[in-house]
């Protein structure tokens, strides 16, 4: 019921910034939209904790401000070895543990990992990711398991 | 406040402009198909949200402001789910990146 509601008030939002249009006419068939997604998404079965994960609500900001900081030093680094050349960078190819239980969990971690330049992950399996960097740096601080380690606790929060 | 508005927004998207051209670059420089994506993913993150800080802070009203906030948090969710979805395929196919000298002894996956 409160994954229902939340998706309701998510998609009132989203049809209210995109509309602007304030009209009666304008708005009852926003309405009528919004109850029709809404009887789609509850026969399709996909209304849970894992499409509207709200129990993380409360983390997520302050592991989004970390991931903003980690992503804008990322940023400074590839851009400074593409301007490098060619010469500077080390391609590597790894194997990374990885610890979280559930599947939201894994997704977080491994759309950090590829939202991060100089990372992306190519394959992920039971309990490990195969990471490609650009550099061999990036591929040590990943086995550090700093990130690892923050989105574990992200995720027990559940 | 009105030259501050301009001159930070312009600051903005100057660096954002830089940073689109350091991808672009990236692009044309590094020689396979994986280290290009690292390139892209400059452009497709800082970059955007660097162009669209800076358009935001010129936004007339605030309809303006949220639509831009809900682009940047598209692109923020749909990029690395995209970069993923392409790393993957190309891996599937047998596409072997170039690996540095000293890393290629590395385990390489038989069949991903």
């Amino acid at each position: 019921m409160r994954h229902t509601f939340t998706l309701a008030l998510s998609l009132s939002v989203f049809w209210l910034i995109n509309s602007g249009h304030n009209t009666p006419l304008m708005l009852s068939l926003g309405a009528i939209s919004i109850t029709f997604v809404l009887y789609i998404a509850h026969r399709m079965d996909v209304v849970d904790h894992e499409s509207q994960p709200i129990h993380l609500t409360q983390k997520l900001p302050g592991y989004n401000t970390w991931l903003i900081k980690e992503i804008i030093l990322a940023n400074i680094l590839v851009v400074k070895h593409i301007w490098l050349g060619n010469k500077s960078i080390s391609p590597t190819m790894s194997r990374i543990k990885v610890s979280q239980k559930t599947d939201i969990g894994k997704v977080i971690y491994a759309n950090s990992i590829t939202l991060t330049p100089g990372t992306v992950t190519i394959n992920i399996g039971k309990d490990e990711f195969l990471v490609h960097a650009l550099l061999q740096e990036s591929i040590d601080d990943l086995q550090s398991g700093e990130m690892d380690r923050r989105v574990t606790q992200l995720e027990s929060q559940c | 406040m009105d030259i501050l508005i301009s001159t930070g927004s312009s600051l903005f998207l100057l660096i954002g402009s830089f940073l689109c051209i350091s991808g672009g670059l990236g692009i044309l420089r590094f020689p396979d198909f994986y280290t290009r994506m690292h390139a892209v993913s400059v452009t497709e993150t800082l970059a955007t949200t660097m162009i669209l800080l800076g358009l935001m802070l010129l936004s007339p009203d605030i309809l303006v402001l949220l639509k831009l906030i809900i682009i940047l948090l598209m692109t923020l969710f749909i990029s690395p789910t995209a970069s993923h979805a392409l790393a993957h395929a190309a891996m599937r196919n047998d596409l072997k990146p170039e690996l540095d000298q000293k890393n290629k002894d590395e385990v390489m996956p038989s069949n991903p």
